[in-house]
């Protein structure tokens, strides 16, 4: 996120040295920008702007496609905060995002910590951890998943030995839902590769100043290496904690489309998905999704607040 | 220094084959645990049905084929042929479409002082945080009433007007870390600004522009909410659709086939992958951390 906050126009590029001269330059400069970014600017008023009006004002209407919305006023969120099946979906996220999120976020850490020393092979690891990333978003992975968590199935079997029975991960309501956690879990390739390039970034000197003053491992660890990749932990938990409040692909294959059993895994796309397109109630599934814009706001809100106290930016030091 | 080596240099370069050792067998470790699942699929592709879920035998002890030929005969009259030529359409054009409008859209942030731009790139980057659920509605009924239901449009029309805020934002950070010299000596030449870009800057461009493309195959590839909102017509499913439709119809009578097509479905993933990789690993690192 560091880039985000600098990125827009560096200072040393105001002033570009080209000869864009007076008025008429500037002119065409802005025109030619518009041009340029003309597509941008169709899809964010058409395809953004647009549809995010429209879905306020659906918010607060009936609306079931085929007849015109109707104004209903508050009547959207009233019913929605007091449906039992709401309050489940919301449990059921809240402890996705809380269990999944840190324990990837360690996982991506631990691996990438591995991979920074330099050692044979290391780009092969680096690509194998990587591949989960990219196929695991995949409706296939979905089926292996349930395949591998399923009654008598690989992990059930697996647990039999340490003497748990719970008859398989998948028609479990208490575990089911860890099935989905173990598959974002798996998926830690995209955060350790940030963390990764972090690592790369932080100065050997500090190191070899603190060995000298005989600090261990742990506090190295814990006095430079956690401080200096701490606007990249930042990027990750964002990032991370955003994807896992919208999970929806993996909830609804694994858990047989109807992200059962008894509402397990629930998440709460998937019963705004149920909402909007199974039960047409558009202007339902409408003020979920505001509801679900303004917690994810309020995430990136808190987070963004408590970086001041754990985010150290280099500027900030000099 | 190079004096006393003999005699000390001894423990350090044992002590460091041990730890060589200690890492390797740790990377390894993590290494059987990722990709146990991958292996296990590929194993039970060619495991008889009702071994799949039963056998803890990661491979075959008899390798069958018929889960594969079984595929041939396709999952209630449409081939499997259809659902990958469909997929292949969407991730063709989405490739197309998020190359081409990302291109000229990150150029103008990068490269064009116009009024408004940081405005617009905040409100770009913005675009990234917003729950995308949010759209879904107001997106399908505005497609419903255009009458695009059960086409591709909707799926790549937003490739086209580059809403991936992601690949925008990554090939800005590119093409900012571009020598300023060479667009202004394009400048002083006479290049006006689609010559820059065309012969310039999109050139020097390609491992963001390649990084894009990959992942919008993949994406596109992967991607099940989608089609599962916009597509009705079987002949139209993309292989994800395909695949729940497989379940559907075949169950768990038929789990070989179905294991089978999983993996034959995640075969353009993984070639794309093991490709491309050094591009997609890098791009994504640096994508994230550029100043």
């Amino acid at each position: 996120m560091t880039l985000v906050k600098e990125a827009p126009a560096r200072p040393a590029q105001k002033r570009s040295a080209a000869p864009v001269a007076g008025r008429r330059g500037r002119r065409r400069e802005n025109l030619a920008g518009y041009l340029f970014m003309s597509p941008w600017i169709a899809g964010f008023l058409l395809l953004t702007a647009g549809p995010m009006i429209a879905s306020l004002y659906y918010a607060f209407t009936s609306y079931n496609l085929f007849t015109p919305p109707k104004w209903v006023g508050l009547d959207n969120f009233t019913t929605m905060f007091q449906d039992p099946r709401w309050q489940k979906s919301v449990e059921v996220t809240l402890k996705y995002v809380v269990v999944a999120t840190p324990l990837k976020l360690l996982l991506a850490l631990g691996v990438a910590l591995l991979l920074a020393q330099k050692r044979r092979g290391q780009a092969l690891y680096r690509a194998a951890f990587y591949m989960p990333s990219l196929i695991g978003a995949s409706v296939s992975v979905g089926f292996v998943w349930r395949a591998l968590f399923s009654d008598g199935a690989v992990v059930d079997r697996t647990q039999k030995v340490f003497g748990l029975d719970v008859g398989g991960w998948i028609g479990n309501p208490d575990y089911v839902l860890y099935a989905l956690v173990a598959l974002s879990i798996w998926q830690f390739g995209a955060p350790m590769v940030i963390f990764l390039a972090g690592l790369k970034q932080v100065p050997q000197e500090l190191y070899e100043a603190a060995e000298m003053d005989g600090a261990g491992p742990f506090r190295r660890f814990w006095n430079i290496t956690l401080p200096m990749i701490s606007p990249v932990l930042f990027f990750n938990v964002l990032l991370e904690s955003i994807h896992a409040f919208q999970v929806f692909g993996s909830a609804y294959v694994v858990s047989d489309t109807r992200c059962g059993p008894a509402d397990a895994t629930l998440v709460y796309t998937c019963y705004l998905y149920q909402k909007g397109f199974k039960e047409a109630q558009m202007g339902f599934a409408s003020a979920m999704a505001w509801t679900l814009v303004i917690a994810v706001a309020l995430v990136t809100a808190v987070l963004f607040w408590s970086q001041k106290k754990w985010v150290h930016y280099e500027e900030a030091a000099k | 220094m190079t004096s006393v080596t003999s005699p000390v240099a001894h423990a350090p370069n044992e002590r460091r084959r041990l730890g060589a050792l200690v890492w390797h067998v740790g990377a390894l470790l993590v290494l059987a645990v990722v990709l146990y699942p991958v292996i296990w699929v590929l194993g039970a592709s060619f495991k008889p049905s009702k071994d799949i879920i039963a056998s803890l035998d990661l491979l075959p002890t008899k390798p069958v084929w018929a889960n594969f030929s079984g595929l041939a005969d396709g999952i209630s009259g449409i081939s499997i042929g259809s659902f990958f030529s469909n997929s292949l359409m969407y991730a063709g054009l989405a490739v197309v479409g998020v190359v081409i409008s990302s291109s000229l859209t990150a150029y103008a942030f990068a490269k064009i002082q116009f009024a408004g731009r940081n405005l617009l790139f905040t409100l770009m980057i913005g675009t990234l945080l917003l729950p995308y659920h949010v759209l879904l509605i107001p997106q399908y009924v505005l497609f419903r009433n255009l009458g695009y239901i059960d086409t591709l449009v909707p799926l790549v029309a937003g490739k086209f007007l580059a809403t991936e805020a992601f690949f925008v934002f990554l090939m800005v950070q590119f093409m900012r870390g571009l020598p300023r010299e060479l667009d202004e000596a394009a400048k002083l030449d006479g290049c006006g600004h689609l010559r820059t870009y065309w012969s310039i800057v999109l050139p020097l461009s390609r491992p963001a522009i390649i990084t894009s493309a990959i992942f919008t195959f993949i994406n596109a590839w992967n991607d099940f909410m989608g089609p599962l909102i916009y597509l009705n017509t079987p002949s139209k499913y993309t292989v994800s659709l395909g695949l729940m439709m497989f379940r559907d119809q075949e169950g768990i009578s038929n789990y070989g086939s179905m294991i089978a097509m999983s993996l034959v479905a995640l075969v353009p993933v993984v070639a794309f992958f093991m490709a491309f990789q050094r591009y997609l690993i890098d791009g994504m690192a640096t994508s994230g951390l550029k100043g």
